[in-house]
Order: C-alpha cells, then sequence, then structure tokens
C-alpha cells in the first residue's frame, strides 16, 4: 500500500533533532572543537609555512573542504546510525513498527533528521573556518548541493549501518576504522596528484577521494578527478544505499522478527 | 416482545479482528503460532491466557507490525491486515510488555510524539484529558526515567491511547505493578472499553482476566486450546470440591450416594464430592449430600469446600489438556 504521511514524519524529524539539541554537547560544540582544531594545527600554524600552498591554493584554503567533508561523512553516518540503533536497542522501536508509517516517512524522519544536523554543523564549521584561514567557494549553489547530497547519501548510509549493528561496538567500527581511515588518505590533507605512482593509483580506489575531490571542486574550480565522475559515483551510492532500505523494510530484516 | 442478549448482538457482529490460520514459524524452527484462528468482537474486553513462551507476544506481534507471519491471513476491522496496513494500524495501539520508551523525554512530548507518529494533528485537550485520566498531568514534565514502574506503564498506556484506538492490545499490562495500582489499571481498562475500545490484554494474573474479561482465550504451544465467554467457561469446566470428614468410617457409600459423583476413601473416613457447573449446581448438590447423611444418621465432623477458579481451569487446561475439568 502507498502514501505517505506527512505528519508522521515530520513528528520523527523533529523527534530526531530534538534529540540532537539534548545531547548539544556532544552533537554539536564536540565536531565543531574538533574540526577548529584542525583549522587551527593544519591550516593556520601548518599551512603558513607552505609555500606555493597546494594545487594553486593556499593550503589553509585547501584544507576546507576536506576537512568540511571528513565532519559530514563521521556525523552524517553517526547521527542516522544512531537515531536507529537507540529504538532497537531500548525496545522503543515498537511504536515506530507498529505505527502506520512506511520506508519513506521513516527515511525523512530520520536520515533527513541526521542530513539537517551534518548541515548546521557544515555552516558553523564554514563560519568557524574564516576565523582561521582565507578561502573562497567558487560555485556556492553547487557547493551547497554537493554538500546536501553527501549529507543525505551518509545519512543514509548511516542508517543501514544502526539497523545491521547489534552491539554498539559495531556502529562505533565503520565510522571509526573504515571512514576516518578513508578519508584522511582520501586527499583531505593533499592533492592526491602529488603522490608517487603506484599510489596515486591505489588512492583512485578510495571512494572518499572523489567526494573529497568534487566538494572541492565547488570550492576551487579544479580538483584532482573530474566533477561529473564525483557526482555520478555519489549519485549512484545514494541510489544503492536507498535501494537496499527498501528491501531492509520489505523484508523486515533486523527490524521485524 | 423479544429481548437481545449481548451475545446475541455480537454474534451478529462482524468481528473487528478476524485472525485465520495464522503462523509464525522462526528460521531455527521454533513454531510460535500454529494455524491459529481466533475472532475478536467490537467492544469486548478478550483476555488471552497462556504460559511463558505460549506466543502471546508473538500473536500481538503479528497484528501490530512487530512480527512477519508466515502463514494464515489477518483480518482487522473487516480488511486485510497485508494491503491496508496503514489505513488499520493507525486504528490500533499497543501497550508493550517491556517499559520501552526514550526515557529522557518528558512524559508530555512523549504522549505527544505518539499522536503525531500516528498521524494525527495536536490536540492538546485531548492530550491533557488521558494524562489526567491516568493521573499523569502533574508529571507531564517530567522525565519518563524519573518515574516509579508503575508510572512508566501508565505513561506507555497513555502513548498507546494518544491516537484514540478502536482496537487495544495490552501486553501484560500491570506486570510488575503493585496491587494498588493493578486494581486502578482495570479501572482504566474498563473505562476505556466503556468509551468504545475493544481491549485484547494478556496476563499472568488470572484473576485479572476473572475480574475483567467478557471472553477468555487459551494459548499453549502456540495453539488457541480454547476460547469462551469467561462465564460459559467457568460454568461449562468450573467444578465444587467438598470433603466430609465423617466421625465414623464407612465401609461403602450410603446407598443414598451412590451415583451422585460420591467417592468414599480407602481409610472409609471422607466423602469427596467433585461436580456441579460453576454455577451453583454444585453448592446444592453438596448441600443435598448433607441432608442424606443426616437423613442416614451418619454424623460428620467437618465439610472443607472448593469453588474452582479460572486459575484451576487454566491450568487444568494448560497442564493436564482440560482432562480433569472435563472428566
Amino acid at each position: 500500500m502507498i502514501g505517505f504521511n506527512a505528519r508522521s514524519a515530520w513528528t520523527i524529524y523533529k523527534q530526531e533533532l530534538m534529540r540532537a539539541f539534548r545531547t548539544v554537547m556532544q552533537s554539536i560544540f564536540a565536531p565543531v572543537l574538533t574540526t577548529t582544531l584542525y583549522f587551527v594545527v593544519f591550516g593556520a600554524a601548518i599551512g603558513s609555512q607552505m609555500q606555493g600552498g597546494m594545487g594553486g591554493v593556499n593550503y589553509g584554503a585547501f584544507i576546507v573542504p576536506g576537512l568540511l567533508l571528513l565532519t559530514l561523512l563521521g556525523e552524517s553516518t553517526s547521527n542516522a546510525s544512531f537515531g536507529i540503533y537507540m529504538p532497537r536497542f531500548t525496545g522503543a522501536i515498537y511504536e515506530l513498527l507498529s505505527a502506520p508509517v512506511g520506508v519513506a516517512e521513516t527515511l525523512v524522519g530520520f536520515v533527513g533528521a541526521a542530513a539537517t544536523k551534518s548541515l548546521i554543523l557544515a555552516a558553523i564549521i564554514l563560519i568557524t573556518a574564516t576565523a582561521f584561514v582565507d578561502y573562497t567557494i567558487a560555485h556556492p549553489i553547487l557547493a551547497v548541493g554537493y554538500v546536501i547530497l553527501v549529507s543525505a547519501s551518509f545519512s543514509l548510509f548511516g542508517f543501514i549501518l544502526g539497523i545491521w549493528a547489534d552491539n554498539f561496538e559495531k556502529l562505533s567500527i565503520v565510522p571509526m576504522l573504515i571512514l576516518m581511515p578513508l578519508t584522511f588518505l582520501g586527499g583531505t590533507f593533499y592533492s592526491i596528484d602529488v603522490l608517487p605512482e603506484p599510489w596515486r593509483s591505489v588512492a583512485l580506489a578510495n571512494p572518499v577521494v572523489y567526494l573529497v575531490n568534487g566538494l572541492r571542486w565547488t570550492f576551487y574550480g579544479s580538483s584532482d578527478v573530474s566533477i561529473w565522475l564525483s557526482l555520478g559515483l555519489t549519485l549512484a551510492f545514494l541510489a544503492a544505499c536507498v535501494a537496499l532500505i527498501a528491501y531492509i523494510f520489505r523484508t523486515g530484516w533486523r527490524l521485524r522478527s | 416482545m423479544a429481548f437481545c442478549t449481548c451475545e446475541h448482538i455480537y454474534a451478529a457482529m462482524e468481528p473487528i479482528l478476524d485472525i485465520r490460520g495464522l503462523t509464525k514459524t522462526y528460521p531455527g524452527g521454533l513454531t510460535a503460532l500454529d494455524a491459529v484462528d481466533l475472532q475478536i468482537r467490537q467492544g469486548e474486553i478478550f483476555a488471552l491466557l497462556g504460559p511463558n513462551g505460549a506466543g502471546k507476544t508473538t500473536l500481538i506481534g503479528a497484528v501490530c507490525g512487530l512480527v512477519r507471519p508466515t502463514g494464515g491471513e489477518i483480518y482487522a476491522f473487516g480488511e486485510n491486515m497485508r494491503e491496508h496496513w496503514r489505513g488499520l494500524r493507525a486504528r490500533i495501539g499497543l501497550v508493550p510488555q517491556e517499559l520501552a520508551t526514550d526515557m529522557f523525554e518528558p512524559v508530555l512530548r512523549s504522549v505527544r510524539h505518539s499522536r503525531g507518529l500516528f498521524g494525527l494533528p495536536a490536540d492538546p485537550d485531548r492530550i491533557e484529558e488521558i494524562l489526567r485520566s491516568l493521573s499523569l498531568w502533574d508529571k507531564r514534565d517530567a522525565q519518563i526515567r524519573n518515574l516509579s514502574g508503575g508510572m512508566k506503564r501508565r505513561v506507555l498506556i497513555a502513548k498507546a491511547m494518544a491516537h484514540d484506538p478502536d482496537l487495544l492490545f495490552l501486553d501484560e499490562p500491570t506486570a510488575g505493578v503493585d496491587v494498588e495500582l493493578r486494581r486502578d489499571m482495570w479501572k482504566q481498562i474498563a473505562e476505556m472499553r466503556a468509551r468504545g475500545t475493544t481491549v485484547i490484554l494478556t496476563t499472568h494474573y488470572i484473576e485479572e482476566a476473572e475480574e475483567m474479561a467478557d471472553r477468555v482465550g487459551i494459548i499453549r504451544q502456540g495453539k488457541i486450546v480454547m476460547v469462551d465467554e469467561k462465564d460459559a467457561m467457568m460454568k461449562r469446566l468450573g467444578r465444587t470440591e467438598a470433603r466430609v470428614t465423617l466421625s465414623q468410617p464407612l465401609t461403602q457409600l450410603p446407598d443414598g450416594l451412590s451415583g451422585r459423583s460420591v467417592t468414599l476413601s480407602d481409610d472409609g473416613l471422607t466423602l469427596c464430592y467433585r461436580g456441579g457447573d460453576g454455577a451453583g449446581q454444585g453448592k446444592a448438590e453438596v448441600a443435598e449430600l448433607t441432608k442424606t447423611l443426616t437423613r442416614s444418621g451418619i454424623d460428620y465432623v467437618a465439610i472443607e469446600t472448593h469453588e474452582s477458579s479460572l486459575e484451576d481451569i487454566f491450568v487444568d487446561l494448560v497442564e493436564n489438556g482440560g482432562g480433569r475439568a472435563a472428566a
């Protein structure tokens, strides 16, 4: 049976946002502080010593898109995974499962809220960054669109993670042991063009390279890989996540016994 | 002029919930529900009794969308749940067995959330009415985690009532609450029924079913063993037991007592009666027994009588398959 109950979706969305503001120190301040420290250490302190910058851009400005993405990936994934995992863990998910709510309302609510939190963080981080580095955004509308796309994609990914995980360890394994290393090695702090072969080719196998470079292109109009390739891969990742979630809801995997 | 009894009215109405051949077999091979057929009538309080692991919670879960059945069909309000789940779920409420909710939320916000989740617009007056009826209004701003166990259970009831369901499932609603609060909740449930809500409850407390239910269903190993009007079940399976201790031993039953469900103990000092229908016939027969003894000049020093309760019937059905009650 198809349909969409906007009020139900809004209720979930509102509840999830309130949960973030209930833990504002952890949800907002902590990631902003961490990213700010990166700007101070790598952007202002080390970056000021790097003559010529990176890829023709001042080094402090060069790392802004990468650091923004580092936060976006981690926070989108964590927020969405905790959002759905906690009711599963406490048993409170019975209310969602017994409500007249389908996959669309659930995604708009949980994933929408997780993505919104990430976007709020992104805005705060970008504003904070202006205090430490000079940067410009060549294509601001595209940058906003790309940030929204990445936030939504990784919130969907986090939602899947939250359904897959059956303990807290699994919940943190993916962001800590997979996403963060891939992001660090994905050109956040450097252009992959500076890598010697075969490491440059190896780096191209890292999917985060395309995300970082996609966002960097919207900032500076140039990147290590094509913007269209970045955009295409991100959209494909989004579509794969949506398809997997649709399958999860259809089969009830890890949700309904 | 012909009078129409409640039973006749119920019989004429379409069941509010019609479960046909419902089966749930888990991947490990455990069959929690085995071709369950069950019809629930509009406006009744139905008590589903069964030992742990009998399938009570699985049955509720299957209706409410928490469990995916492996066979059978569920019709609610005349429509197939599989096809019309969205509209039907909006009319069904569930109070789970576990105290499962976001414990950091204040009571009022949590109950409002439940109403919104079911797609209804905010209605502060109705929410206040629900909270007041459950004595929660004074606690509306308290975090749920700071409430007592009984109060937390009331919050779950309030959340389930927030969308004014026509059919409400209460899974062990009074588990772990004290006697006073339990009686208070019985009152609340009776009030829900008075407002037109059909209530299905599972319970371990037989007295709860005895006190509130119109009909009782007994489930064992995933199968419905019996469904009947509570009073009819008591009448049909209820028994009176009496033990008459004699002052002098007898060698055989007096003539007037043969064929009256009376046996004589081996030592000849006790007459045991077991019979009746759970609706007074047994008591009358015990009185007749004592009169016969008096007329026969047989002296007795003590009489003990015991009416079987719903609990006796339940235990008998679950442990002995109803053999003792039916004997």
